[in-house]
């Protein structure tokens, strides 16, 4: 498919779906980030009696908002995978089956250690921003999703929605106690990601050979010069 | 008193025991309110108490250290304890029967023949299963073939505490006996688990008599433990919750938050991972239970309990990976490092873009 892509003329690669999501979603794993953090180590203790505060409560309160924020958008942006432009199905379906596929990742990875002089033009993902992008934020935004509702059914009570749903990770991880570990480790992965991803996205903005950071922004992916 | 050939039924036994009318029917009135069920109960249950033969109870020990029966032989309310421990009569307990030797191991011979089908095996302790179960001896033979046997021709298994339910600390890593959980020895038979170490009296008779007055096993949850008693966490009904909410947490065992009795969360409290009754039904007649008394749940009635890190922490060693370090020293190590990558990665990009600047200047 690479090969016959245009390059000489902006693409129209994100819709505004797809950008008013990223944004959102962005926002909702730094809110989860921070909350959850501030379960596993809450902060120092409040004086007076127990009914004049509720700081628990509201950190708690706003990390399961932001997790059915998270939740719903990650249903929506499938959605739009199915509706939207060819673009938008990259996110869930990185070509694995595709020998340039793996040829054009290689040559990302190349350039990223500095191998080659130039990376290669790619209208949607580049390949190894792609595979980036599936392992790390769509496997663990799912798992944090599966683990953080199996930990929140708990709190809403058996037989809640999300108890029967979800109830069953519990002991498929080893019990209550491990999925709060477990779940806390995803964190760091997804950490990992974001730090890596921004560092890229504004990397790429500057030395690559077209938009990055400005694309998820207007939508459109512009070259800085006309060769293949 | 029946003369005929009519086979005992509990009432009969209780009243033999010298348990008067009165009293049994007090009891019916006790267990209809432990079990949650509405006062037109305690007629079902005296109805079934009068009607029913009796349900014999045979009780095993493995590798254990026999705090569920003394949990058991405290059950709160002496009633229910005379009341309870003569309905069981337990046919066989090698711990609280009257009989020894010979004259012990006929008598669990006899039950089993006579209510072939109909017994209920109660299991405490569990079967070490290395070198052919070697290292728990009962009887003159391994325990698990002892417990194999009973259970061939069992209505149902109850696995008492949390040995017989997971193994407990016998258990724990490198687990040398390789002792093991009923469920994964038994397979061909309903099990109930009632996971705790021990479990509390009052559930444990409460399992029993919903079991020998209905005739049927309790509602069980996906893990096979009564959900009258396991259906929520320790957290979920704590005393000390509104503190927990608030952010009011214990820091150190001798602050003033201690003193306060502020939750235990910070200091490694089990109570929001941990199953059981204990914050509800608490302990010795309701007096306390240990978040009462100023220390967190160790979570004693979850699985691998002893292996799951220090019971003071709030976030706990991971051992799944072999090492000894939380989610936060592993995330910090890893995001660390790839921050050290990250600004290496950028150093020499904005060199080598300079560079090129100049190369394409000159
Ligand atoms: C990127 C996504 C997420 C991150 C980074 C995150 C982070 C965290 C962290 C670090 C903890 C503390 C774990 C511990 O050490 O005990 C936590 C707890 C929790 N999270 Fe998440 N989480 C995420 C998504 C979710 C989602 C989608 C839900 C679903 C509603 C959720 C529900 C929970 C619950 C119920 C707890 C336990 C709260 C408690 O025990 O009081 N999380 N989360
Ligand atoms: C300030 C922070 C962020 C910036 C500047 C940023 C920037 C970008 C940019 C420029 C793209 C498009 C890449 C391309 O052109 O191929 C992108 C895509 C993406 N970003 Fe971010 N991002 C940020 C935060 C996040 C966070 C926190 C997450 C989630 C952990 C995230 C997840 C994604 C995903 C999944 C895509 C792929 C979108 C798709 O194909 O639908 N981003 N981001
Ligand atoms: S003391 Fe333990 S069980 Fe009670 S509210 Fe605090 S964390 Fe929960
Ligand atoms: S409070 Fe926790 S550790 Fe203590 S007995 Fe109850 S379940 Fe076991």
């Amino acid at each position: 498919m690479a090969s016959i892509e245009t390059f000489d003329r902006p693409v129209y690669v994100y819709e505004k779906p797809v950008r008013l999501w990223h944004w959102i979603n962005a926002l909702a794993i730094v809110v989860l980030a921070v909350t959850g953090y501030l379960i596993a180590w809450p902060p120092v203790v409040t004086a007076g009696e127990a009914s004049d505060h509720y700081l628990m409560g509201y950190v708690r309160f706003v990390h399961f908002s932001a997790g059915y924020v998270l939740a719903v958008g990650l249903i929506g942006r499938a959605y739009w995978a199915l509706v939207g432009n060819r673009y938008a199905r990259e996110l869930f379906a990185p070509r694995l089956h595709d020998v340039h596929w793996w040829q054009a990742l290689l040559h990302e990875v190349r350039w990223y250690l500095f191998l080659v002089e130039e990376p290669g033009k790619h209208a949607g993902h580049n390949p190894l921003a792609g595979l980036a992008m599936f392992l790390f934020y769509v496997l663990g935004s799912l798992f944090m999703i599966t683990t953080g509702f199996a930990l929140y059914g708990e709190g809403l009570g058996a037989g809640s929605w999300a108890a029967n749903a979800f109830g069953w990770v519990l002991p498929a991880l080893g019990g209550s106690q491990q999925v709060h570990s477990l779940h806390h480790l995803g964190m760091w992965y997804l950490v990992i990601f974001t730090l890596i991803h921004v560092y890229v996205a504004v990397r790429e903005q500057h030395l690559s050979r077209q938009s990055v950071t400005t694309t998820m922004i207007d939508g459109w992916r512009v070259w800085k010069d006309d060769r293949p | 008193m029946a003369t005929t050939a009519r086979p005992d039924t509990f009432y009969d036994v209780m009243r033999r025991q010298g348990v008067t009318r009165r009293s049994f029917l007090k009891f019916c009135g006790l267990t209809a309110s432990a079990l949650a069920l509405g006062p037109e109960f305690i007629g079902t249950i005296a109805h079934a108490m009068e009607t029913k033969p009796r349900t014999p109870v045979l009780w095993l020990h493995g590798l254990e250290c026999t705090c569920c029966s003394e949990s058991f032989i405290r059950s709160a309310h002496p009633l229910a304890k005379d009341v309870v421990l003569s309905m069981l009569s337990l046919d066989y307990d090698d711990t609280l029967m009257a009989a020894a030797g010979f004259q012990a191991e006929a008598m669990l011979e006899d039950t089993m023949q006579k209510y072939k089908g109909r017994y209920i095996l109660a299991v405490e302790g569990n079967p070490p299963l290395n070198e052919d179960g070697m290292f728990c001896i009962v009887g003159g033979k391994p325990f698990v073939e002892r417990l194999r046997y009973a259970a061939k021709d069992a209505a149902a298994v109850i696995a008492w505490g949390s040995c017989a339910s997971n193994g407990c600390v016998q258990a724990a890593r490198p687990n040398p006996t390789q002792a093991t959980p009923i469920h994964k020895v038994i397979t061909d038979k309903p099990i109930i688990k009632v996971p705790g170490c021990p479990p509390i009296a009052e559930v444990m008779t409460g399992v029993v008599t919903y079991m020998l007055a209905f005739d049927k096993i309790p509602e069980l949850d996906a893990q096979g433990r009564p959900k009258m008693f396991y259906g929520q966490r320790i957290h979920d009904k704590c005393y000390r919750r509104p503190h927990f909410d608030a952010g009011q947490f214990v820091e150190q065992w001798d602050d003033e938050a201690a003193r306060k009795g502020y939750c235990l969360y910070k200091v490694g409290c089990k109570g929001p991972t941990t199953y059981n009754a204990c914050s509800t039904v608490r302990w010795n007649n309701g007096v306390s239970f240990p978040i009462q008394s100023g220390h967190g749940c160790i979570g004693c009635s979850e699985e691998n309990f002893w292996d799951k890190g220090s019971f003071y922490d709030r976030v706990t060693e991971l051992n799944t990976f072999g090492v000894e370090a939380n989610a936060d020293k592993v995330g910090l190590v890893a995001a660390g490092a790839v921050g050290a990558g990250i600004a290496a990665h950028a150093a020499i990009s904005i060199a080598k873009k300079k560079d090129h600047e100049k190369e394409t200047q000159e």
